[in-house]
């Protein structure tokens, strides 16, 4: 018989604080990361890679996009997961 | 035969696999991890060149000859089934292990085929011993396996068609650079493309893989798929359809990984996303690409197999596997969820990474070659990458909720499998030349230039972002995605079904028929042969005696007339 378990209730990595906190660091990391590639000099292949901060709006949208799409197509295409079963 | 020193690498791992029945106790775990040394070993020291022929009906056939590309894939099937044998030696199922190890001898014998016949049996060889390892995991196995069978085989029979087509039209079995210019060809390149999990047919591998047990999958991510990018590169480079199928395989794996509830299914259709960017890689075909296919094949069999053990390890210590049930297992697991965020941040070509150093090269390839289109589709799906399975499999098993679950860690050496690996992914990433100097061709690439790093820095941390705010959409529901593979598992099983009713109803329509004409005809006979029917009836001898003698005095006149 396994003794009932409490490690780990109210982690630190799961109180409000800490994920306040992480979205202030993650925040602040984006913007500069925005800066920094606007000092940068950049190799680009096509003239879309040239433009300011391409990679950061690309990654979004593209994400974004994938997002809908695959909702979208799950509309159609999902099913219960005991579909196959009987 | 053979030169006095050599050994062909695929015959220990093959003749360790069937002897490990045998073997008990202590030993095995020892001999679980000797053999893949001894086998990587031998994979180094295949001289360049044609090194083992033999003949068979009357053909040269060239069982072992080796170059850096061959070398290169099977090395890393060698390090694959070493650190899966690691991670799996509290598998108490000898058959799984040892049909894995035959597995993995016959992908780095395909490896080394230097002709379409021998590269053929190793072939076949692969998909006998997966299937056994698929079916190791017992009865929920079982359909799976056999359709996961099915298909292989009918891969292998196309390939076969190909072979003796090409053999009749050019009179050559030598495995070398194709073109996709003749049918037999053509279906070469099919039988390839159905074991890379290409698209329409990527659904036998997000239907079988996750089917294996906890240790299965580990071995079953590494060969099939690579093999068949391997064949690709050395007989079909340049050839331009791959390259839209390699795409397609990317977005398919990433629209149904975002859908998909079963962790290791998400890393199964993560598997497809990433054969994909190799595929387009040797459908680019330049020798950047070509490294890029060769080097992302490397890396990816490493932190594939490091993402599938910290599943694996999940599964083993809770016996779940959606992730729907899971969640905040990092509390208790926090090695497993470290290896599993490392396989991750790989997966996701993070700098620093084994992933970064690898995708890279296919990338720049297309850039190189000015393809606009490639190359935006190719880095939309490298933040779709990071969406699917950079964040998706270590938010869902190890954080987004409490689950209540609390399993401790998997035992040592499946820490240690994991460790290793995390060691290879992070090696790799921060010494690239280490990989790149084992390429086929010569690299001229440096992937850790300020604007790159930026650039990837930017396009993963924003995913990353689109993720979080997108939670909401991404909730996990229990549910699947319908594939392909409903055409065989459902319409095809319906049309059976219906085939069925049709042909029941129509024997009880027959025979309701036949046996109603029957009996008339019963009635009928019964009529006039039965008790008291016409002939049924006894005759008077007298009656008979005056017939006869009617009948031959008529005789009788004919015979004077």
């Amino acid at each position: 018989m396994q003794e009932p378990d409490f490690r780990g209730d109210n982690h630190w990595l799961t109180r409000p604080a800490t994920i306040k906190l992480l979205w202030r660091i993650s925040s602040i990391a984006l913007v500069l990361l925005v800066l920094t590639d606007l000092a940068v000099e950049k190799h680009a292949h096509f003239g879309i890679d040239e433009l300011p901060g391409f990679s950061a709006w690309f990654g979004f949208a593209a994400c974004v996009v994938l997002v809908l799409t695959s909702k979208a197509i799950g509309v159609l295409l999902k099913r219960p997961d005991t579909y196959y079963d009987d | 035969m053979m030169t006095s020193t050599f050994v062909q690498p695929a015959l220990v791992l093959i003749a360790g696999g069937l002897l490990l029945p045998l073997i008990r106790g202590a030993l095995r775990s020892a001999w679980l991890l000797v053999i893949p040394l001894i086998a990587a070993y031998l994979v180094a020291i295949v001289p360049d060149g044609t090194a083992v022929t033999t003949s068979f009906l009357g053909q040269q056939l060239t069982i072992v000859k080796g170059d850096n590309l061959s070398r290169l894939f099977a090395m890393v099937f060698a390090i694959a089934t070493f650190a899966g044998a690691l991670f799996a030696l509290n598998q108490r199922r000898t058959s799984e292990l040892s049909a894995a190890f035959v597995y993995a001898g016959s992908a780095i014998g395909a490896c080394f085929a230097g002709d379409l016949i021998s590269l053929f049996v190793f072939w076949e060889a692969m998909a006998i011993a997966s299937t056994i390892v698929l079916w190791s995991n017992g009865p929920n196995a079982r359909g799976a396996g056999l359709r996961y069978a099915a298909l292989h085989f009918l891969g292998g029979t196309i390939l076969m068609a190909g072979i003796a087509g090409e053999f009749a039209a050019t009179g050559s079995l030598a495995f070398d650079r194709m073109d996709a210019s003749t049918t037999p060809r053509c279906l070469i390149l099919s039988g390839f493309l159905i074991n890379a999990a290409a698209t329409p047919l990527s659904a036998w591998l997000p239907d079988a893989y996750p089917e294996a047990s906890w240790s299965g999958m580990v071995f079953l991510s590494a060969f099939t798929t690579k093999t068949a990018v391997y064949v690709m590169i050395r007989g079909f480079p340049g050839t331009e359809i791959l390259i839209w199928i390699g795409l397609a395989m990317v977005f398919y794996g990433i629209v149904y990984a975002i859908l998909e509830n079963d962790m290791r299914r998400i890393l199964a259709y993560s598997i497809v996303n990433q054969v994909g960017f190799m595929v387009v890689g040797v459908g680019i075909g330049t020798e950047m690409a070509l490294n890029g296919a060769s080097a992302h094949a490397f890396t990816h069999i490493i932190y594939k197999a490091l993402l599938l053990m910290s599943a694996g390890s999940v599964l083993y210590m809770t016996g779940m596997r959606k992730c729907t049930d899971l969640g905040g297992l990092f509390r208790t697991m926090p090695v497993t969820t470290t290896c599993g965020i490392i396989g991750a941040l790989s997966i996701s070509s993070f700098p620093l990474t084994s992933g970064f150093v690898s995708k890279s090269l296919v990338i720049e390839g297309a850039a190189q070659e000015h393809m606009k289109i490639v190359w935006l589709l190719l880095q939309a799906a490298s933040a779709g990458v990071f969406l699917h399975a950079g964040i998706k499999f270590p938010w869902f098993v190890f954080f987004q909720k409490d689950s209540g679950l609390r399993p401790s860690e998997p035992p040592w050496n499946m820490r240690a499998a994991m460790i290793l690996c995390s060691a290879l992914c992070i090696g790799l990433g921060v010494m690239p030349q280490l990989l790149y100097a084992q390429l086929p061709f010569k690299v001229d690439y440096a992937p850790y230039t300020t604007s790159h790093i930026i650039g990837q820095l930017q396009l993963l941390l924003f995913s990353g972002l689109a993720f979080f705010l997108m939670l909401d959409l991404l909730k996990r529901t229990m549910t699947i995605t319908l594939d392909v593979d409903w055409l065989w598992r459902r319409l095809g099983w319906n049309v059976l079904s219906w085939f069925d009713t049709m042909v029941g109803r129509w024997w009880a329509i027959t025979t309701r028929k036949v046996s109603a004409a029957s009996l008339t005809a019963l009635a009928r006979i019964q009529q006039y042969h039965g008790q008291g029917g016409m002939f049924g009836r006894t005759w008077p001898t007298g009656t008979m005696a005056f017939w006869m003698t009617v009948m031959l005095g008529a005789f009788l006149i004919l015979a004077y007339i």
